[in-house]
């Protein structure tokens, strides 16, 4: 079932000569992990605004196409409809943070307190969250005085508190380290599992190809590729938009080039390692 | 020759937490190095210490052998230059030139100079076409290269980058590679904090990884990324193509894609 769908969605930002976001055609289906990736300045973010309603509700400028979420068009929803369904955390974790509370505890209390949630909901859902995104050491400190991945961590943390049926979330590991940036990737897998529909903008292609369903490439605002993880990253045109390839590809162009040829094109390390294997193992 | 030295520095933050503890660190000029490690290990602090954003609770920082306590934030940021980690921290033009000419500008030289240094360091980081755009029409990891433009207008002999790969694409890598190289190549030391393992592997030969406060190991990056004890308790991994090898047994310490190239081949043939 189709969660989200555009159909001719086009955008341009106020005073802005050119379109960033020309011709989308989607469909999200429920309960699916998307990957969306492409270079620098494709439009990932600015697709993340239209999702969300920021576009064309704070950022004004000229939307056109139908935009369908669950089957009613954005348009019928208020912006408070759309927040509460919509989990979005933004590209920047440093914007990200209320700046009215005083403990990382508080900060991701925030959210729910605004929904209402009763007291001691809150307490429960929020320690739940502190041991999820192993901020133990972290709860009673200021927002405001923590490293960059430590306020990326508490950022995704308050969005997820929220418990919303889709979650859009731009870069959230860019400022993370290799294992903390696994363990997010982890908790999609875990909200995945919960039903939940998920859109995630990413550099780390790796990691994508290991953990997302289905992959879409921008380019220059346009959707380039949309399909099957394992489809998408084994096509090299993903390099011809600006985009990247997981390592293990890369790799086995790069044996290519040499003469040696795998049997399938690997994405992930376990299908490269068995794919060498074989190769030494003189199979193929 | 030494050029900067952090020397058993510590320090704590105002609100009582001790966020680096016996810190020792030296760069001779036209030195590249990166700093690696875990979240909250102390990095960002360790590199606001030396451009004396931040003064050192105990222990010394010095520049040319001069401790810089005797220096204002001022002039010790005339010979160190740092790029923050969130790039809003840092811009506060509408325009993007003004961003970038504002340091050539405030060190008082002439208006040509200003300029010139101005459009050098806006066409190294690739913003030339943008020059009149407001900065927050760029996204996250384009403003990002203003901050940088606008550090090396100002012609310091240090340059510090805090996480400068941050959501960035291919084609900006590349160029952060070819911007690091330029820069060394003049004479200048970077330091770069970046979380991406296969930018430091493909990259530096130095790297110095932090954890807990603390500088756990100062050495190559193949060293560094093949052990495993250190990778683990700084929450590092091995770059995707190391960690291929090692499930292989392949029993070479590789980091590099060229490497794994060499590796398979050499083996295909004996
Ligand atoms: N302004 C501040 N006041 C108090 N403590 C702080 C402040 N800024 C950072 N800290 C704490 O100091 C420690 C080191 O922070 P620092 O920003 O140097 O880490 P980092 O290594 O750069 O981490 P990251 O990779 O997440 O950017 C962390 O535990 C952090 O919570
Ligand atoms: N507020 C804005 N006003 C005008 N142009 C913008 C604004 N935000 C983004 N843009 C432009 O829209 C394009 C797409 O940006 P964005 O969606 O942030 O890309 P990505 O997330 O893929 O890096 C870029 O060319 C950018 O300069
Ligand atoms: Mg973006
Ligand atoms: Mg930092």
């Amino acid at each position: 079932m189709s969660m989200i769908t555009m159909k001719n969605v086009y955008y341009q930002y106020p005073l802005e000569k050119e379109q960033v976001l020309k011709n989308i055609n989607l469909s999200i289906e429920k309960g699916k992990v998307y990957g969306l990736v492409g270079h620098n300045d494709a439009g990932k973010t600015t697709l993340c605004n239209v999702i969300r309603g920021f576009i064309p509700s704070f950022y004004r400028g000229k939307l056109t196409g139908e935009i369908e979420l669950d089957g009613k068009t954005i348009q019928e929803y208020s912006m408070g409809d759309l927040a509460t369904r919509i989990g979005y955390s933004f590209q920047n974790p440093f914007t990200q943070i209320s700046g009215v509370k005083e403990t990382v505890f508080e900060e991701i209390a925030y959210g729910l307190e605004n929904l209402g949630t009763a007291p001691e909901v809150i307490g429960e859902k929020v320690r739940e969250l502190i041991a999820m995104f192993k901020l133990d050491a972290l709860q009673e400190k200021n927002p405001f005085e923590l490293s960059g991945g430590q306020k990326q961590r508490v950022a995704l943390a308050a969005i997820i508190a929220l418990d919303p049926e889709v979650i859009v979330i731009d870069e959230p590991t860019s400022q993370l380290d290799p294992q903390g940036t696994e363990e997010i990737f982890k908790i999609i897998d875990l909200m995945k599992k919960k039903g939940k529909t998920i859109i995630l903008v990413e550099h780390k292609i790796d990691l994508i190809a290991a953990y997302v369903d289905e992959v879409i490439v921008m380019s220059q605002g346009e959707i380039k590729m949309i399909g099957k993880t394992s489809e998408v990253f084994t096509n090299k045109e993903v390099l011809t938009y600006g985009g990247q390839l997981p390592q293990v590809a890369l790799l086995s162009l790069a044996l290519q080039n040499a003469g040696i040829t795998m049997p399938t094109i690997p994405i992930t390390l376990v299908e490269a390692q068995q794919a060498i294997e074989k190769i030494l193992s003189r199979e193929v | 020759m030494t050029f900067l030295q952090l020397k058993d520095v510590s320090f704590t933050y105002p609100n009582g937490f001790q966020a680096v503890q016996h810190i020792n660190m030296q760069f001779d000029l036209g030195e590249s190095v990166a700093i690696i490690g875990q979240n909250g290990a102390g990095k960002t602090t360790t590199v606001k210490l030396m451009n004396a954003l931040l003064k050192p609770t105990s222990g010394e920082v010095l520049i040319n052998g001069e401790n810089t306590s005797k220096f204002t934030t001022a002039q010790v940021s005339k010979k160190v230059g740092y790029v923050f980690q969130n790039p809003d921290d840092q811009i506060f033009h509408s325009d993007i030139y003004s961003e970038i000419a504002f340091g050539p500008k405030n060190q008082k030289l002439s208006a040509s100079e200003v300029k010139e240094k101005a459009l050098h360091a806006a066409e190294l980081c690739g913003l030339t076409k943008w020059l009149e755009e407001h900065p927050y029409n760029l996204p996250y990891a384009m403003r990002k290269f203003i901050t940088i433009a606008a550090v090396i207008a100002m012609d310091t002999d240090i340059i510090i980058l805090d996480e400068p790969t941050a959501g960035q694409d291919r084609h900006a890598t590349k160029l952060l590679v070819d911007l690091i190289n330029h820069l060394t190549a003049q004479g200048k030391t970077v330091i770069t904090i970046t979380h991406d393992m296969e930018f430091v592997a493909n990259h530096f030969n130095r790297v110095i990884v932090m954890a807990e406060k603390q500088v756990l190991r100062d050495a190559n990056a193949r060293e560094v990324f093949w052990d495993h004890e250190l990778l683990g308790k700084s929450h590092l991994k091995q770059p995707y193509i190391s960690q291929l090898a090692y499930s292989l047994n392949l029993n070479e310490p590789i980091i590099t894609l060229d490497e794994m190239v060499s590796a398979i081949k050499r083996r295909i043939n004996s």
